[in-house]
């Protein structure tokens, strides 16, 4: 604390140690007005409504490389596996899906490439 | 020395069913003679392939689950390379799996013999337990 060229930068930190966290500008560009509703329509930076889980509310416990119809719920037409952000899957339930895919593309269950894009 | 794999394969379609036969039956004389079990034999039938496999469309799906050491699956992959009427093949292990799928099943059934037990009317109707995913 020998510098006391730093003054601005001290007073500017008491404050929001006392008051908390409501001198720091919010990370998330424009202040979120109402929530999830987004200032912006464009945007989709908020997530939209809740998407959840098939495996998780179905109770599949195994996800295997042969049921061809439930893996092909998650491939694209082009043949790539969809990500997660779009289907909702968790996390891992999306590593075993991948890997079930994976097996299945290799025995020509699936294929790895569809229509040619 | 128990573990339990699942090898599929397929045959080319214009294959005749006692040739298919007599390939199955070597298969699992090899398995016997490892000292490993055949659980299953399944045959899936004609399939159309999702590409093209040595210029072939269909191919006729066969799944052999074994019961054995890693050496069994070793030799047995080293047939079906060179058997020529097979195309493609894929060993999977699975005793991890079915230990895993066992204990959500054991868990699951715990769970249900404690509800009833407990003056809960909608036990029966639907898992009331919360959920642990």
């Amino acid at each position: 604390m020998a510098d006391e060229t730093k003054a601005p930068t001290a007073t500017a930190e008491a404050p929001a140690v006392s008051e908390g966290h409501t001198q720091r500008p919010p990370s998330r560009g424009p202040r979120p007005g109402g929530g999830p509703g987004g200032p912006r329509e464009g945007g989709r930076k908020y997530f939209r409504r809740k998407k959840v889980c098939k495996f998780c509310v179905e109770k599949i416990e195994s996800i295997n490389y042969k049921d061809v119809r439930l893996l092909a719920q998650f491939v694209a037409e082009s043949g790539k596996i969809v990500p997660r952000r779009l289907t909702g899957v968790c996390t891992p339930h999306q590593r075993r899906l991948s890997c079930a895919i994976k097996q299945a593309r290799n025995i020509a269950l699936l294929p790895f490439a569809g229509r040619a894009m | 020395m128990n573990r339990t794999y699942e090898l599929m394969f397929i045959v080319r379609p214009d294959m005749a069913e006692e040739d298919l036969d007599k390939l199955i039956s070597t298969l699992e004389t090899a398995v016997s003679t490892s000292g490993g079990t055949v659980k299953s034999v399944e045959r899936m039938g004609k399939r159309r392939l999702a590409y093209t496999v040595r210029r072939f469309h269909d191919g006729v799906y066969v799944l052999l689950t074994v019961e054995g050491s890693g050496g069994l699956i070793h030799e047995l992959e080293r047939r079906l390379r060179v058997t020529e009427p097979v195309i493609k093949f894929l060993s999977v292990r699975i005793d991890e799996e079915q230990k895993r799928l066992a204990k959500i099943k054991a868990i699951r059934d715990a769970r249900k013999k404690v509800a009833p037990a407990t003056p809960a009317p909608a036990a029966e109707g639907g898992e009331a337990t919360p959920a642990t995913a």
